[in-house]
């Protein structure tokens, strides 16, 4: 198997180069599917995550809700999705939104639940309204947990955005469809790897974010307490 | 979808044993692998808990393990190992596992406080009599936390398998796509969800019976 | 320590396996895989595959029920992928029988084969063949590939052949299985001059997006139900561009005996175009077990 040879194939072939069927376009239709489903998943999973966090109500509810979203199979969805709203955009959007909801209902949840309760009652105690102290004063604290929450819930939808090519929908996941049904391997490697290294640059990029996001008075505990300490 | 609807109970109620059948299929492609991560974390962890810098690349790669598309890692391997057999599912199953359990277990292995560490050593604890009665059990929540997640997303993934052959309760999900017949998909669905959940019942129930002390600290 | 705990999870993988194979043996579908090869390791078992669509899966079923009566030891892979996967599956041995359609597996050996009739086709295969494989006796009974419109498109456009597309096709987007481009785009610019505005991959869902109107022009086999059920008009094919396509079993020399081969036979000499039609609309529209259907078919016609 020689795998540079396929990677060669993959990018060589004059129709990955353009039109429907190219590079550009279907990363371009990966990243709109992705991000289309994050933004959707957030406007609804954060807010609900901040109130629970903050209220410390429905925590039960909560990971009881995400504990079954978390177990729904992505193809299931998929493609009842498609038998019942037709090839689009819904189809694929569906079942991404409920991969990357639970991630981030969790993360703004503990996020803020993490925040320290005696920086609550200091930032209660100058006055500060309910909403005021969310906002201002835990969001801030939060964001790491919730950057994080994010990240694993963007790496999740891109590597899983490749199913959706299955019930006809585009992206990435139709070069490893379309490669595994032709037998052409190179097409399928070359998906796969578009794939990856698109998870991989999200990864950094919220690598970046969350090193930026830290508060300064919060940045130094970041780091692993055990990490020095090597046995 | 023209006059179908969504639910023929009775196609349900005739193929219980069927259903059953590929609930019992689907379970063993898709913990088996957890079952058989869960092994290799524990000693692989260890090594990654006493040699930090080993850790740092390994979690790299597993990282990219976690994003690779499992549709793609199976098709690759069929000319290795064979098309619908269950070792082209469950490896790569393995590895998604893998990449949730090794930093769990690290991280578990690590938790114990350099305070209690030190305590074990001035009793005189060799290094492996510490392994075993305080750093093991101390990691032994986290590893249950790992655990739940991955078997949980390993029952999802599983069914991935059917667009090769061996899915298990994903073979619904084709089976009714390809016939325009949403009642399979939405047992397999539920089928699917129930056995996480089941899965994840008894997970949870072992963490209280292992490490009592730990219910509530690691979630 | 480690090896040991490995050995013995395989092993209770293995018997969880077992349970789960035996565990659906009271089923219709039940495939009755793994029991029959374990009791009796010494005989051949004959592994019957089948492609990812219904109809395959259901005469890879008529098939192996019809082995299966006759005494053979049957493994099913059923809908496992497409013929690309599967023909280098049966080369290596690990399939043994696939119920086929002659003229598209021609085209797939020889993508510049012009043989269309039912005979020429089969003879042409019989020479392009790698040794180890062949085919067995065809059936009456085919299932063409076709390019159909919807009603509302035929009516608009005043289309009853492929040939009437010729003027429209630049405004046309045709759909059809992911590997349905590269192997007809050449083909259709060759035959009839067409060049479509856009190809869509639709798959399973072709018919469905006819109707929808996410492509006007699409792929659609002969014995779908679908055609009738969605209103949709298969074009005429005045050039034969879709070449024969009976059902065939495609089997592996060495994986198949006298009696497997005669029982295989006795199908095809009973299955025609209008029963394969019968059969299709009670899997795909009455959604009954293609294990349940072809059960009944063999008995009908007293191959069970």
């Amino acid at each position: 198997m020689n795998w540079l040879g396929w990677i060669s194939d993959f990018l060589s072939d004059p129709a990955h180069r353009s039109g429907p069927d190219s590079i550009a376009n279907r990363v371009l239709e990966h990243l709109v599917f992705a991000g289309e489903a994050l933004l959707l998943a957030a406007v609804l999973a954060v807010p609900l995550g901040l109130l629970i966090g903050y209220t410390g109500r429905g925590v039960v509810l909560v990971t009881a809700l995400t504990g079954v979203a978390r177990a729904l199979p992505t193809l299931g969805l998929v493609t009842l999705a498609v038998l019942l709203a037709g090839v689009g955009d819904a189809a694929v959007l569906l079942p991404l939104v409920a991969l990357a909801a639970p991630p981030l209902l969790v993360a703004s949840a503990e996020g803020i639940r993490g925040t320290d309760p005696d920086v609550r009652d200091a930032a209660r105690g100058i006055g500060l309204t309910h909403r005021q102290t969310l906002f201002t004063v835990c969001l801030p604290i939060a964001l790491p947990t919730l950057l994080a929450g994010l990240r694993t819930a963007a790496v999740q939808v891109i590597a899983t955005a490749t199913v959706a090519a299955y019930a006809g929908l585009g992206g990435l996941g139709r070069y490893v469809v379309d490669g595994l049904a032709t037998r052409n391997f190179p097409t399928t490697v070359g998906g796969a790897l578009l794939v990856v290294l698109l998870a991989v640059a999200t990864q950094l990029l919220f690598a970046l974010l969350i090193r930026y996001a830290s508060p300064p008075g919060t940045r130094a505990r970041r780091t692993h307490p055990m990490d020095k300490e090597s046995i | 979808m023209d006059g179908e609807p969504l639910v023929r109970w009775h196609w349900i109620g005739d193929h219980l044993g069927y259903l059953g059948g590929l609930a019992a299929d689907h379970a063993v492609i898709a913990l088996v692998p957890v079952l058989v991560a869960l092994v290799l974390a524990v000693p692989l962890g260890l090594v990654c808990a006493r040699f930090p810098r080993l850790y740092q690349p390994l979690a790299a790669v597993f990282n990219v393990v976690y994003a690779l598309p499992s549709l793609a890692v199976f098709v690759v391997l069929i000319p290795y190992t064979g098309l619908a057999t269950m070792a082209t599912v469950m490896i790569p199953l393995t590895c998604y596992a893998l990449a949730v359990l090794l930093p769990t277990t690290v991280d578990g292995l690590r938790a114990v406080p350099e305070s209690v560490r030190q305590s074990a050593v001035a009793m005189g604890y060799g290094p492996w009599h510490r392994l075993a009665t305080v750093e093991l059990p101390a990691a032994v929540p986290f590893l249950i936390a790992g655990l739940r997640v991955a078997a949980v997303s390993s029952i999802s993934l599983a069914a991935v398998g059917a667009l090769i052959g061996r899915g298990g309760l994903g073979y619904l999900f084709i089976d009714g796509f390809q016939r325009t017949f949403p009642t399979p998909i939405l047992a397999g669905i539920a089928l699917v969800a129930l056995l996480a959940l089941a899965t994840d019942l008894l997970l949870v129930l072992a963490r209280r019976v292992l490490a009592p002390w730990a219910s509530g600290a690691a979630r | 320590m480690t090896t040991r705990l490995v050995r013995t999870l395989t092993a209770a993988a293995l018997v969880l396996g077992a349970a789960a194979c035996s565990s659906s043996g009271g089923d219709p579908l039940a495939s009755g895989s793994g029991s029959a090869a374990a009791k009796d390791s010494g005989a051949k078992t004959v592994v019957v595959g089948s492609a990812n669509f219904p109809e395959n899966v259901l005469l890879a079923s008529i098939y192996s029920q019809a082995l299966k009566a006759k005494g053979v030891k049957v493994e099913e892979k059923f809908n496992i992928g497409s013929r690309e996967v599967l023909y280098g599956q049966l080369q290596s041995g690990s399939l043994t029988v696939l119920p086929e359609y002659n003229g598209a597996l021609l085209g797939y050996l020889d993508p510049k084969a012009t043989a269309a009739g039912s005979e020429q086709v089969n003879a042409a295969l019989k020479e392009k063949l790698p040794a180890g494989l062949a085919i067995l006796d065809s059936a009456a009974a085919e299932d063409k590939d076709s390019l159909t419109v919807s009603q509302d498109t035929a009516d608009r456009l005043g289309l009853k052949t492929i040939a009437d597309l010729s003027a429209k096709a630049g405004e046309l987007a045709i759909g059809g299985p992911p590997e349905f481009k590269s192997r007809r785009e050449q083909q259709f610019k060759d035959t009839y001059g067409l060049t479509f505005k856009e190809w869509k991959p639709t798959g399973d869902t072709t018919a469905n997006a006819l109707k929808d109107g996410t492509i006007q022009v699409g792929n659609v086999f002969t014995t779908d139900p679908r055609i009738v059920q969605l209103k949709l008009v298969p074009l005429a094919d005045p050039k034969n561009l879709f070449s024969a396509q009976n059902v065939t079993p495609l089997v592996n020399k060495a994986g198949v005996d006298a009696t497997a081969s005669a029982a295989l036979n006795a199908v095809s000499a009973k299955l025609d175009t209008a029963g394969l039609t019968a059969l299709m609309k009670r899997v795909a529209v009455d959604k009954e077990d293609p294990s349940a259907v072809a059960k009944d078919w063999l008995k009908t016609n007293g191959l069970g």
